[in-house]
């Protein structure tokens, strides 16, 4: 089991698997009630039908890390001590691209496939086994990817270290490019033509 | 859509609601547990525990498998796997309370069942090399990343959603 860091107080290390198992529950009913198990919804996003994946995506990013910033500054979380996704530049970019094809090509990503898994979409099952192929093909051709995977490494940066710009410009900046994006996105919405599903 | 029977079936939540539920639930767990939630965690433990299996000398010289397998526990045992359980329960109840729940094949009109399960799996699999390659996918990588601010996190957020954009064109027909 991984070690958990917890924060001002102690909980037992056999309550990890319960914990884990309740945060999901409560990340598979948003996701799923927020209407991700449906592959026609999350494609909207790319053709301007439906923005609720912009919008979901936003409002969690932005929420989230004022939230932690915020419980940094009172004391009850230190930042310094939480797990920063570790910047592998040329891995995230083409990652990432495969991952942008991936979603326009099958409509869902890793979590949301889960969510379509379990109310019985047979295109979520038929992508999760798509899923464990890629993964299996990436694991096979490890000395190819490799390079990739372990080259360009910059450590587990944040914006700050890579720009050196203050924290709360930052999250300030990016709240409000996420509302003008929430603006635009409804604009954009209104004059394109209504797809039902 | 009215002439289906269930109408609330496509009712979601507003979307504002979600996400800001959504990043209080990543507060917590990053409060709780020091990291941020995970998918593809779970499902690379699957392939890895498969293959062990199947061929456990082929596992145990790959450069790649290697790196997750302990003499001592299997790879399932581990966070993330725990959390995709919870993730199918907690999409499960919720579709339960909308009546969700039915076996189909979801599709555009205008394409067949076959075309698009096709296109699932092409995607699935493309997700798949493209969350290893970047070290986790939309929740691991975008959407945790971005949370704490990760130049990772942007940078592969960027990537999914540009690369999305720039490709749409050529999928349109089997989403509009």
């Amino acid at each position: 089991m991984e070690l958990l860091i917890f924060n001002s107080m102690s909980i037992a290390a056999s309550w990890d698997s319960i914990i884990a198992i309740c945060i999901g529950i409560a990340f598979g009913f948003v996701l799923e009630s927020s209407g991700f198990s449906s592959s026609r919804k999350m494609a909207g996003v790319f053709y301007g039908y439906d923005f609720a994946v912009l919008k979901v995506f936003f409002t969690a990013a932005v929420v989230a890390v004022i939230g932690i910033y915020y419980l940094d500054y009172l004391g009850y979380v230190d930042i310094t001590k939480l797990y920063i996704h570790p910047t592998y530049v040329w891995g995230a970019i083409i990652g990432g691209a495969i991952m942008g094809v991936g979603f326009v090509a099958g409509g869902f990503c890793p979590g949301t496939s889960l969510c379509g898994v379990a109310i019985g979409k047979i295109d979520a099952w038929v992508y999760l086994v798509g899923l464990l192929i890629g993964i299996f093909i990436f694991s096979e051709l490890y000395a190819f990817f490799e390079p990739i995977y372990n080259g360009y490494s910059l450590g587990n940066v944040t914006l700050i270290d890579s720009f050196g710009w203050n924290p709360y410009w930052i999250i300030f900046i990016f709240s409000i490019i996420a509302i003008v994006a929430f603006v635009v996105s409804d604009i954009v919405r209104k004059k394109i033509k209504k797809v039902f599903y | 859509m009215n002439t289906e029977k269930n109408t609330n079936s496509h009712i979601y939540w507003n979307p504002y609601f979600g996400g800001f539920l959504l990043g209080i639930i990543i507060i917590f767990t990053f409060y709780l547990t020091g990291r941020g939630l995970g998918a593809s965690g779970a499902m690379k433990s699957s392939v890895v525990t498969i293959v062990d299996k199947v061929a456990p000398t082929h596992a145990e010289n790959n450069a790649y498998y290697s790196q997750f397998l302990n003499e001592d526990e299997t790879p399932m045992n581990t966070w993330l796997v725990f959390e995709a359980l919870g993730l199918l329960i907690g999409a499960f109840i919720s579709g339960s309370l909308a009546g969700r729940i039915r076996w189909r094949v979801q599709h555009s009109p205008k394409i067949s069942s076959k075309r698009r399960l096709v296109f699932a799996l092409i995607g699935g699999i493309l997700f798949g090399l493209g969350a290893q390659i970047a070290r986790g996918c939309t929740s691991g990588a975008a959407l945790s990343g971005m949370a704490v601010l990760s130049s990772g996190g942007f940078i592969t957020m960027l990537a999914i959603f540009g690369t999305g954009y720039l490709v749409a064109y050529f999928f349109r027909k089997n989403w509009i």
